[in-house]
């Protein structure tokens, strides 16, 4: 190894930037008691370190009882959205040093979905309203020998809203979703518009006709919260605003 | 305990589960059991590309595409396997095209392609564009298309439903599937479901390594219930290290970023990959790209204070290239490093990424019992299964594929036997294992911790068995794991509650990847050669006289309840092409 040892022993200690940082955890759990309460955790972490591995420490030193879903940790697989500091994340995507961790910080499970366990919900409301926006390719006709073709342009014309994870970090951070689960939501709606923009689908009417409904497109009242909310970047709020539009001059 | 009745099962529902129920659904009632939303499988997490010789963009066709397969593995690979993968490889990426996937495109509108490790025109004279991609989330795209798809169907999924146990009966000296055992995490009811035929697609066990870019998810489950059961597992010693993790954390930077252009450097700047591959450089295959990564490190010539990486280099690229074709891994570097890929060179190291071996099946996915007897019923496919389609070291964008090719012809092999099989009786009990195991977990009031255990096995995976082994490293790793299953039977888990019980599960998938750590180990400890993504530097040339051959590791059980492993070898199928010296 070329580097000299003083140079390591200085790297190690100017690498040694261990925090105390207080997560305080709302916890749930219906085996035990109906009510939901405030937990305090103290984590000795690294602030470049993820929200998700300081939940990780807490699980595996301290109690293993805490509870929530992870897969991949790092922000593509969608299993850990939630309120962190009051705000909708994943806990894989937010660095501890982002979220000032001098303060103690709260981390709960995302709202408008019932809580079945610490930060763990029920996803089966959002799903049957992606489920409802008919989410998949719809075209007439014989099918083509070799693939169907598609210009960049028309490719390019749906592309943000084919990032979504389905993590529901939009939608649970809707007010009109938490006041009224009937609402699709802004995952479906985004859904909803990565076909209905897609030169090749066929179906865009349909599902126009499915968002035209009393709990479709009607009911987003621009509030940004799903676009701000969005650990895709996709720009949600916008892509509700073009389906509006296009149910109204019905062109797509 | 509830019993349930299915024609077909499917165990896992990333790429190929979920391929496999798009048709077994068409064709016999089926029931997807998976241990995670279908939306939340680490097929979501692969990027660059799938390959196929559609011929796009430059010429190219389904025999060089065989032939790289075969090179690239060292020629461990079954070449009547291969031959299939690269010969259907094109109606599944027009398959894919045709469910709705938004492939990248081409100015005149035809699925786009770019390059990839190890992908080359004409046997090796200079890299092609073969893989088709959707920006650096191709993965993500399969995985949301399959699951639309399955909508589509109306596939009839089980959330959060882990497979225990595989239940085998032997009938008239034949050993046949029953179904499985599932523990349903919502409430911890135990769940058997009888079917006719069972598939498992439940993916890798990356998660026995520190420095991975496998999920956390990722503990080898399907792997482990068919060897507890007796069934061999194929080839395990060969597990690939994808070239491009990020430093510490394993987290997956796409080989399209080399394929795009990107180069990687050592401290001194210099484009090393040069003198390891003149003809491939950056696109060698990842084995080869690993350990010359490896290799610069010992030799001194690694980056940072520490000299513990390299850098993948994306700088002389246009930012536009970046943004079109790189923005998911451009931002992970941004995200988790603070790192501007546009003026900075990013720090990488390899990652443990890719089980090569598995549960060894035959090309139209039934699983074997040994070398040549089929267990009726039962199927593998993807990650989980060793066809062998990748041999010794697996190319980039053919997991991809080999999830949609043998996904399918699984899905379609295993409906087709529910229709004409009659059920397989339960045996009395059937949930007996599974009720004993969590049980003994819920009520243990052992002294060892599930983390601490886990911690210690991927550290000695880490420094034992790793790109560059030895019979010492490897002794001491098997050492090690021994050590640790023994350590497991006294381990005890804090929640012991029912509903949402992942302290509990986290315990069952450390038995798991143990009994898989140790299968590994012992593999690796006996196969004295280097080949593909094992390298022995005890044993640093291939050894075809006596090592062309596919390890086949069985769990053998003597009276009083110790266990071992067995193993045994089987041969490998050669069609056309003669085992060469591997150059890139």
């Amino acid at each position: 190894m070329a580097t000299p040892v003083l140079d390591k022993v200085e790297a190690e200690a100017a690498a040694s930037p261990y925090i105390t940082a207080t997560f305080r955890i709302r916890r749930f759990n219906p085996e035990i008691s109906d009510e939901a309460t405030w937990e305090d955790f103290q984590v000795e972490i690294d602030p470049k370190e993820r929200v998700l591995d300081a939940l990780h420490k807490i699980k595996w030193e301290l109690d293993g009882s805490l509870t929530f879903r992870r897969s991949c940790a790092h922000g593509i697989c969608g299993s850990d959205a939630m309120r962190i500091n009051g705000k909708n994340r994943l806990a894989c995507k937010t660095l501890i040093k982002d979220i000032n961790p001098e303060k103690p910080i709260t981390v709960e499970a995302i709202k408008g979905l019932t809580v079945l366990k610490d930060l763990v919900v029920d996803m089966e409301p959002f799903f049957q309203a992606y489920r409802d926006v008919m989410p998949f390719l719809v075209t007439e006709g014989n099918e083509p020998t070799r693939e169907r073709l598609q210009s960049p342009e028309d490719r390019e014309r749906f592309d943000d809203t084919t990032k979504c994870i389905l993590c529901a970090a939009c939608t649970s951070s809707c007010p009109v979703f938490w006041n009224d689960g009937q609402y699709f939501g802004p995952a479906a709606i985004v859904n909803a518009h990565r076909f209905i923009f897609d030169s090749r689908d066929e179906a865009g009417e349909q599902r126009l006709e499915i968002l035209n409904d009393r709990d479709g497109v009607w009911r987003c009242r621009t509030t940004f919260n799903c676009t701000d909310a969005c650990p895709r970047g996709i720009e949600v709020t916008k892509a509700i605003q073009e389906v509006k539009r296009a149910l109204i001059t019905r062109r797509f | 305990m509830k019993i349930h009745k299915y024609d077909t099962v499917i165990v896992g529902a990333g790429g190929a589960g979920m391929r496999a129920a798009i048709e077994a659904t068409k064709r016999s009632r089926t029931a997807v059991l998976t241990k995670l939303y279908p939306t939340r499988s680490h097929t979501g997490a692969a990027q660059g590309g799938m390959a196929a010789a559609l011929a796009n963009v430059e010429e190219d066709n389904w025999e060089w595409h065989t032939f790289d397969t075969i090179k690239g593995g060292d020629y461990l690979v079954d070449q009547d396997a291969a031959e299939i993968l690269a010969k259907e490889a094109i109606d599944a990426v027009l398959d894919l095209e045709k469910m709705g996937l938004p492939f990248g495109r081409t100015p005149k509108g035809e699925i786009d392609q770019r390059r990839f490790g190890g992908h080359s025109r004409n046997h090796g004279e200079a890299p092609v564009r073969r893989a088709c991609y959707s920006g650096d989330r191709t993965g993500h795209m399969i995985l949301q298309t399959l699951y639309q798809n399955c909508i589509k169907e109306g596939v009839e999924f089980f959330n959060e439903f882990y497979v225990l146990d595989q239940l085998i009966v032997e009938v008239d000296g034949v050993k046949r599937s029953a179904g499985v055992v599932a523990y349903e995490l919502a409430t911890g009811e135990i769940h058997v479901f009888q079917a006719k035929s069972v598939i498992y697609a439940s993916g890798g066990t990356g998660k026995f390594f520190k420095v991975t870019s496998n999920a956390h998810t990722l503990t080898g489950d399907g792997q482990a219930a068919c060897y507890r059961r007796g069934l061999p597992l194929e080839d395990m010693e060969f597990f690939q290290f994808h070239p491009t993790g990020i430093w510490r954390m394993g987290i997956l930077l796409t080989e399209g970023a080399r394929g795009e252009g990107g180069i990687l450097r050592n401290k001194d700047g210099e484009r090393f990959m040069e003198k390891y591959a003149p003809v491939m450089k950056d696109l060698a295959s990842r084995d080869v790209v690993s350990r010359a990564i490896y290799t610069e490190i010992r030799e001194g010539r690694g980056c940072g204070p520490e000299g513990d990486h390299v850098f993948l280099d994306l700088t002389h690229l246009p930012p536009e290239q970046l943004d079109a074709k790189l923005p998911d891994i451009t931002e992970f570097a941004r995200t988790y490093l603070g790192i501007e890929p546009y003026t900075d060179p990013i720090p990488i190291q390899p990652t443990a990424h890719y089980a090569m071996g598995g549960i060894p099946t035959n090309v139209e996915g039934e699983v074997l019992a040994d070398n040549t007897t089929v267990v009726p019923g039962l199927y593998a496919a993807g990650e989980v299964a060793c066809v062998s389609v990748h041999g010794a070291n697996r190319l980039g964008t053919n997991s991809l594929l080999d999830i949609n090719v043998f996904g399918r012809r699984s899905g379609i092999a295993a409906a087709e036997y529910s229709a004409k099989a009659d059920f397989v009786e339960l045996p009395e009990n059937p949930a007996e294992l599974v009720q004993e195991q969590v049980e003994r977990l819920r009520n243990s009031t052992g002294n060892e911790r599930v983390a601490e255990l886990r911690k210690e096995l991927q550290e000695t995976m880490d420094a034992n068995v790793m790109v560059f082994r030895t019979e010492q490293t490897i002794k001491t790793a098997v050492e090690k794991i021994g050590e640790l299953r023994a350590r497991y039977k006294n381990v005890s888990v804090q929640d012991k509650g029912k509903r949402f019980n992942t302290d509990l599960l986290e315990a069952i998938e450390l038995g798991n990847l143990l009994d898989l750590a140790e299968v590994m180990a012992v593999s690796a400890l006996a196969r004295k050669e280097s080949r593909g993504g094992h390298y022995r530097e005890d044993f640093p040339n291939r050894d075809d006289v006596n090592f062309m051959r596919h390890t086949m590791a069985y769990r053998e059980v003597t009276a009083d309840g110790q266990d071992s492993v067995r193993l045994d070898y089987k041969p490998v199928v050669q069609t056309r092409y003669q085992p060469m010296e591997r150059k890139y």
